[in-house]
């Protein structure tokens, strides 16, 4: 499926805390304003991908925007580790004629929705029975055990951390749909804001967001016909190893071996190129060790060598990979990854308000605490 | 480890705490814990331990398997220390540790290290195994330092 599929329309709405409008409202949205942006009728859309965490059904997406006839559907699982997946699901419906055009959206009110961690009952069934009854109750406590454990192993440090957390904020500040737009931050701030789970501080941790976003796919050749410079699904990948639970993986032999250390050696091999020729990447940041972790996984940094990669500087625009360009989920929107593929595909068409120069080759990871995804688009040269 | 300022509720838990909620594969195991006995689940066939419990053996594929007393020695390999907010079943603990230990037979737990000041737990460190009891008829395993 190498290059035969591309992103061809991308659309959101703005982000907020709160939004103000219901999430399906808000999904539908995202997926006019992408239809829009790619010159594609929503009477030609004929396949959905979608989150498995998705509220609002194919059937609602398809009688609100009168699409005729669909004959693809399918939705990815894991969470924050399904954008990417989505995204493969739709180009490999259109590489197989599956369907020609597919849409992919997420649209979450998770900034005035409530926190799901917070609803849990008083039983704790499934893997929760394992970690929920110790009081290990949130996404930030879980990724914490793994970031305690990687600066036991390799010697990361807070300053790392906050080298991640400052890099994108310093993106937001270009970028006006960021939360954090406006908002500038220095390590020393980062440093003396207050612990949510040692040793993770509140600015590791992600932004609540409402908000929805989308993107079209369709076949390579019909792209060149469409008003948009084409991002082509250069390849795609999933992974997660032996031993996983969702989240709180740590009965794997070594569980720094994280599920995108196995999507990575498929990536690779899908796409036919290495980290080497990645020109700007944006990596799911739901929390700053996820970007240590990831860095490694996908071959950017050796191993443990992630901290010092990001203390480099080398995730800022004019470092050696400029990474989560928009401001990333931990300051433009926290969308499940959602708003990572949308700038990749900004970088590709070169409309990025951080712009990479002469960018023509983008990767795009999903969660990574998670069973996940990743993505590489090009350029159509 | 600084001390961080407190918000006014918080020291009451406002909430039980939540309990597990056994499955087919996890019975034994907490029914075990109620009668603070810590059990690891071992293939019949190979021989391997493993954590948490399944059906399955994923290294021989047996679907026999044992339940072994646990020696109850294990190592700190993580931990955490958790601050508001935090579920209201647990505001009377701020700051509370959770760790993950490695036992003497190879798998690992989560738990909680009892009676440690949070500023004092590190990687490696010995502890054996203790219990909560937290209901009629549920306990849960937790950690002390030798």
């Amino acid at each position: 499926m190498r290059d035969r599929a591309a992103i061809v329309g991308i659309g959101q709405t703005e982000f907020a805390k709160d939004i103000g409008r219901p999430e399906q409202r808000i999904a539908l949205e995202a997926i006019s304003a992408a239809l829009d942006d790619s010159g594609v009728g929503a009477h030609e859309v004929d396949g959905l991908v979608k989150f498995s965490l998705e509220n609002t059904m194919e059937v609602d997406i398809a009688r609100n925007l009168g699409m005729q006839n669909l004959r693809f559907f399918a939705d990815v699982a894991y969470g924050g580790g399904a954008g990417c997946g989505a995204v493969g699901h739709a180009a490999m419906a259109v590489a197989s004629g599956q369907a020609e055009v597919v849409v992919v959206w997420r649209a979450r009110n998770r900034g005035s929705g409530g926190r799901p961690w917070a609803k849990k009952g008083n039983r704790a069934g499934g893997e929760m029975q394992w970690f929920l009854p110790f009081g290990l109750s949130r996404p930030v406590d879980q990724i914490a055990m793994l970031a305690r454990r990687h600066m036991i192993e390799y010697g990361s440090t807070s300053e790392q951390l906050g080298a991640v957390a400052v890099a994108f904020r310093e993106h937001a500040q270009q970028n006006p749909a960021a939360l954090m737009h406006g908002r500038p931050m220095t390590l020393e701030d980062y440093l003396a804001s207050r612990w949510i789970s040692e040793p993770l501080r509140l600015f590791d941790c992600c932004l609540e967001t409402d908000g929805a976003l989308a993107v079209v796919v369709t076949s390579a050749e019909r792209a060149r016909d469409l008003r948009r410079p084409a991002a082509l699904v250069r390849g795609y990948a999933q992974g997660t190893g032996s031993e996983h639970l969702v989240m709180a993986n740590y009965f794997t032999r070594d569980p720094l071996d994280s599920p995108g250390h196995h999507a990575a050696r498929d990536l690779w091999r899908n796409a036919g190129i290495g980290p080497d020729e990645i020109d700007s990447a944006q990596m799911y940041d739901a929390f700053t060790p996820l970007i240590l972790i990831s860095l490694e996984a996908f071959g950017f940094a050796k191993p443990g060598e992630g901290g010092p990669f990001a203390a480099e500087g080398n995730l800022r625009l004019g470092g050696a990979l400029p990474t989560n360009t928009s401001g990333g989920g931990l300051s433009e929107a926290y969308v499940h990854g959602m708003n990572l593929i949308l700038e990749g595909a900004r970088q590709i068409r070169g409309d990025s308000v951080n712009q990479v120069a002469g960018c023509e080759t983008v990767m795009v990871s999903s969660g990574n605490g998670v069973p996940t995804s990743a993505l590489v688009l090009r350029k159509d040269t | 480890m600084s001390e961080q300022p407190r918000p006014k509720d918080a020291g009451r838990a406002t909430a039980p705490r939540p309990i597990p909620d056994p499955d087919a594969a996890s019975a034994p195991f907490w029914e075990a814990a109620a009668r603070h006995e810590l059990l690891v689940q071992r293939c019949a066939g190979c021989g391997e331990f493993r954590h948490p419990p399944r059906p399955m053996c994923p290294r021989c594929s047996s679907f026999e398997h044992t339940w072994e007393r646990a020696s109850g020695r294990a190592r700190v390999w993580s931990w955490v220390v958790a601050h508001n907010p935090v579920l209201p079943a647990f505001a009377d603990r701020v700051p509370y540790n959770v760790v993950v230990v490695e036992l003497d037979e190879g798998v690992r737990m989560i738990g909680n290290l009892l009676d440690v000041p949070v500023d004092q737990i590190s990687d490696g460190m010995k502890v054996v195994v203790d219990f909560e009891d937290v209901e009629d008829g549920v306990a849960l395993p937790a950690w002390r330092c030798v």
